[in-house]
């Protein structure tokens, strides 16, 4: 009963989001009040449906009900009630639904606290939102419905893939999906701005945060999953270039490119035609990320057997949303005017050139990961593009990055000079510059890491820097305190991503140096890597819930002292017929001990050791990111609407009517 | 600054943006290109040893060994096929968890003089049943599966040097 009543919520969402499109659309063509004012209720009721529909599904996977397919297929009655919940995310329809449930909640949010938006810009947003729900939702009724049935039910389901048995499965796909779906609010805002032929600040001030807390949350996405792959996979890696995971790097690019450029917007009111082109961009390059993911297209390290029937209607949804939204921004881009005004050296240029670099990159990415799937299809030829490609080609797009985004938040607006700019600077490029010696002169010639020290360095210097100056830390330390209480949240936020930009290059250039070892060793004998001693003491089983798993341990030795015992596991999954293999991590901050058990034989066992210098700050770096955005959201400018708004509003609307 | 000559510079820099692009990328791919290659088309013309390629096909069944180089470290040795012919592949690393005899494989390396393709990379799969599309290509290609007669039968049972050791496992 339980699966129908969500069947029949989905359909009732359906329903809902076309009345909703209608009512939005219309009501603000004709500037009916009533009509507009119906869209909000009706976003709220497509989140109640949706959710209803979702909690139906999670109820189905924890009362374990094989008389639904999608349960069969992917669970068990063995596995634990943590994996059966996020396991109605982890296959192809249960995750289309999480898509659809993060879209909803994005209507809600801008129904709810969209009420100090002009209505007709608030129901047109809300139009779009619906429609761009319509088709997903109608995508998976059609094509891939969670609930259907199988009759006669077998007796237990098929189990989850045991590479999805794990935590990250809980949190990698919900953050991915708030950020790729966060994006769409940015594209309907976009859609709506052309349609009404005008962009102003108080628009700027709107889009801003949702770019923001998209961005956040896909950077979040991201970093964790590439958490995951590095201590699931046991490659002792964090990224492979891999298409599913550049698809999910695109919108990053896109969206980084996007918030950057809204500041511009909302702060100067230029580059207006710029934003909302990137802000069909970031959504178009969601959409292509969960076309490739979900149509099975791709071959790819993360990829499961797919259909690809469903990848023609996400290609088709593909391309109405982006190519609408692309020939609406042909057709009307031009009713927006340009206002304001500034030289290219200025700091509305430094964000000019990194929206340039950033686009550049996403271009390149883009390429890489599209190219062999044309060639294919069009030439019949078969090959792969791997790391030393991204490698190369992004390498010297980084380089100008980095340099425009510490130079940039030191630069005025309008007009500025490039000198006085690099004097704030010196000592931060000074102390890069001892960082990339001090590296030549303990590793050797090493290019590729030392570049990255001497960049992290910097950049994390120039962050402190720029906040130092702004609160006059050296000029007038005394009134430091009170002016560093004084500066805006978003000043901080920004500095602390540029941090976290830092930290991470920090740990890539680290991961460079990176050494590794394989070997057969017996009980008692041991490895030596990168001055430790690692001895296998033994190999025992060790019984898990739904698994069986031979466990090592690892005595981690610095000459004398004990440093850690390591247990590296193989699990072998009886239901689904499948052995992992579970790295054993040990983590000091300066460098991970990473260990994996290979296979047994001859009385030893393979042991493959990582030792990865300053791999956690790769992460970190990425986290510290995600917070700088948290920061710049709380700030008081998002939640208030600036008294500016009124005079920008009127200048808008004759914008609008010169159109 | 006017307005004109403001759009000039911007479109001259978005040309600069894209051009660099379009050259970094075309440069990038003239080198870093990693082809496909089955046994047959190894048989046909054996590439140099200065590239790296991916060969796929199943594992031959019974050619797996395992053992141990004098230093230590542990080596495999295989032969791939597609049915028409064999390539032996020797591997210095752990073999992915789903590596079996009569599976589906991709390797990346490059082959030496002796012809043994030396791999750097056994890639692998999530999931049993997935039979990598290049593989799948390749058996049709060398005859040994006819997509007229309807879809492929699932991985296990792809191995058609030696059918009876194949053992009917689930489907997907």
């Amino acid at each position: 009963m339980i699966p129908e009543i969500g069947h029949f919520a989905l359909a009732l969402a359906l329903a809902l989001s076309l009345a909703q499109a209608l009512v939005g659309l219309a009501g603000a063509q004709r500037a009916d009040a009533r009509l507009m004012g119906a869209a909000s209720p009706l976003a709220v009721g497509v989140l109640v449906t949706v959710a209803a529909a979702f909690a139906c599904l999670v109820w189905a996977y924890v009362a374990n009900d094989t008389t639904v397919l999608n349960v069969v297929q992917n669970s068990h009655s063995l596995k634990p009630t943590l994996y059966k919940i996020s396991g109605a995310w982890g296959n192809h329809e249960g995750s289309m639904l999480l898509w659809v449930l993060i879209l909803a909640l994005c209507g809600g949010a801008v129904a709810a606290f969209g009420g100090n938006l002009p209505s007709a810009l608030q129901a047109r947003v809300l139009g779009i939102l619906a429609l761009v729900a319509l088709g997903f939702i109608g995508f998976i009724l059609a094509t891939s419905n969670p609930f259907e049935r199988i009759w006669p039910p077998p007796l237990d389901g098929q189990g989850l893939n045991p590479i999805l048995q794990d935590p990250g499965l809980a949190f990698h796909p919900p953050l991915l999906y708030l950020g790729y779906v966060g994006f769409a609010v940015t594209y309907a805002f976009a859609v709506a701005a052309l349609i009404e032929g005008r962009v102003d600040a108080a628009w700027g001030r709107w889009v801003r945060p949702w770019a923001l807390a998209a961005w956040s949350f896909l950077t979040l996405g991201i970093a964790l999953g590439s958490w995951w792959a590095y201590y699931e996979l046991g490659w002792g890696g964090y990224w492979f270039w891999d298409p599913v995971e550049n698809a999910s790097l695109l919108p990053w690019l896109a969206g980084c490119a996007l918030l950057h450029s809204a500041i511009v917007v909302e702060k100067r009111e230029a580059l207006k035609t710029w934003t909302v082109f990137l802000a069909l961009l970031a959504f178009g390059m969601s959409l292509l990320g969960t076309f490739l993911v979900r149509s099975g297209v791709l071959n790819s390290v993360h990829a499961f057997a797919n259909d690809p029937a469903r990848g023609t209607v996400i290609l088709i949804l593909l391309a109405i949303y982006i190519g609408g939204g692309f020939l609406l921004f042909a057709w009307r881009a031009q009713a927006m005017l340009p206002t304001g005004v500034f030289t290219p050296v200025s700091r509305e240029g430094a964000l000019v050139l990194n929206n340039l670099l950033l686009c550049s990159i996403a271009a390149v990415v883009l390429a890489g990961t599209l190219y062999p799937m044309f060639a294919d299809l069009v030439l019949g030829e078969k090959f792969s593009v791997g790391p030393p490609f991204f490698n190369t080609a992004i390498f010297p797009l980084a380089v100008p990055l980095i340099g425009a985004m510490t130079l940039g938040p030191v630069m005025p607006w309008k007009r500025a000079r490039l000198f006085p700019a690099l004097q704030r600077l010196w000592w931060a490029a000074l102390a890069g510059l001892a960082a990339l010696v001090l590296c030549f002169a303990i590793e050797g010639y090493r290019v590729g890491p030392a570049l990255g020290f001497g960049a992290a360095v910097w950049v994390i210097l120039a962050a402190i820097a720029d906040i130092a100056d702004r609160i006059a830390l050296f000029s007038r330390p005394r009134a430091a305190w009170a002016r560093a209480k004084g500066l805006p949240r978003a000043a901080w936020g920004g500095a602390l991503a540029h941090a976290g930009m830092g930290v991470m290059i920090l740990g890539l250039a680290g991961m460079g140096l990176a050494t590794d070892t394989l070997r057969l060793v017996k009980p008692g004998e041991s490895v030596a890597l990168a001055g430790l001693d690692y001895r296998l003491v033994g190999v025992a089983d060790a019984p898990g819930p739904n698994f069986s798993a031979r466990r090592a341990t690892v005595e981690v030795r610095d000459g004398d002292r004990l440093v850690t015992v390591l247990a590296p596991e193989r699990r072998s999954f009886p239901v689904a017929r499948m052995t992992t293999t579970e790295a054993a991590i040990h983590t000091n901050w300066l460098a991970d001990l990473y260990v994996v058990l290979g296979e047994e034989r001859d009385g030893g066992a393979v042991l493959r050791i990582h030792h990865n210098p300053l791999a956690p700050w790769i992460w970190l770096g990425a986290a510290l990111m995600a917070l700088g955005g948290g920061i710049s959201l709380s700030d008081r400018r998002v939640r208030v609407s600036a008294p500016a708004a009124k005079p920008v509003k009127a200048k808008g609307v004759k914008a609008g009517a010169r159109a | 600054m006017t307005r004109k000559s403001r759009r000039l510079w911007m479109l001259l820099l978005c040309a600069l943006g894209l051009g660099s692009a379009t050259a970094l990328t075309l440069s990038a791919f003239q080198d870093n290109l990693v082809f496909f290659r089955s046994p047959s088309d190894i048989a046909r013309e054996a590439p140099t040893a200065d590239r790296a390629f991916r060969l796929g096909g199943l594992v031959e069944t019974g050619s797996v060994v395992r053992e141990t180089a004098p230093d230590g470290k542990p080596e495999a040795r295989f032969r791939v096929t597609d049915g028409a012919h064999g390539v032996p592949v020797t591997y210095a690393g752990v073999l992915p968890d789903l590596f079996r005899e009569g599976q589906g494989v991709v390797t990346l390396g490059r082959l030496g003089p002796d012809g043994t393709f030396r791999a750097s990379e056994v890639l692998a799969r999530h999931d049993e049943s997935y039979m990598p599309p290049e593989v799948a290509d390749a058996l049709k290609r060398s005859g040994h599966w006819n997509p007229n007669q309807g879809g492929p039968p699932p991985a296990a049972t792809w191995n058609t040097l030696e059918p009876a050791s194949a053992q009917p496992r689930r489907g997907s």
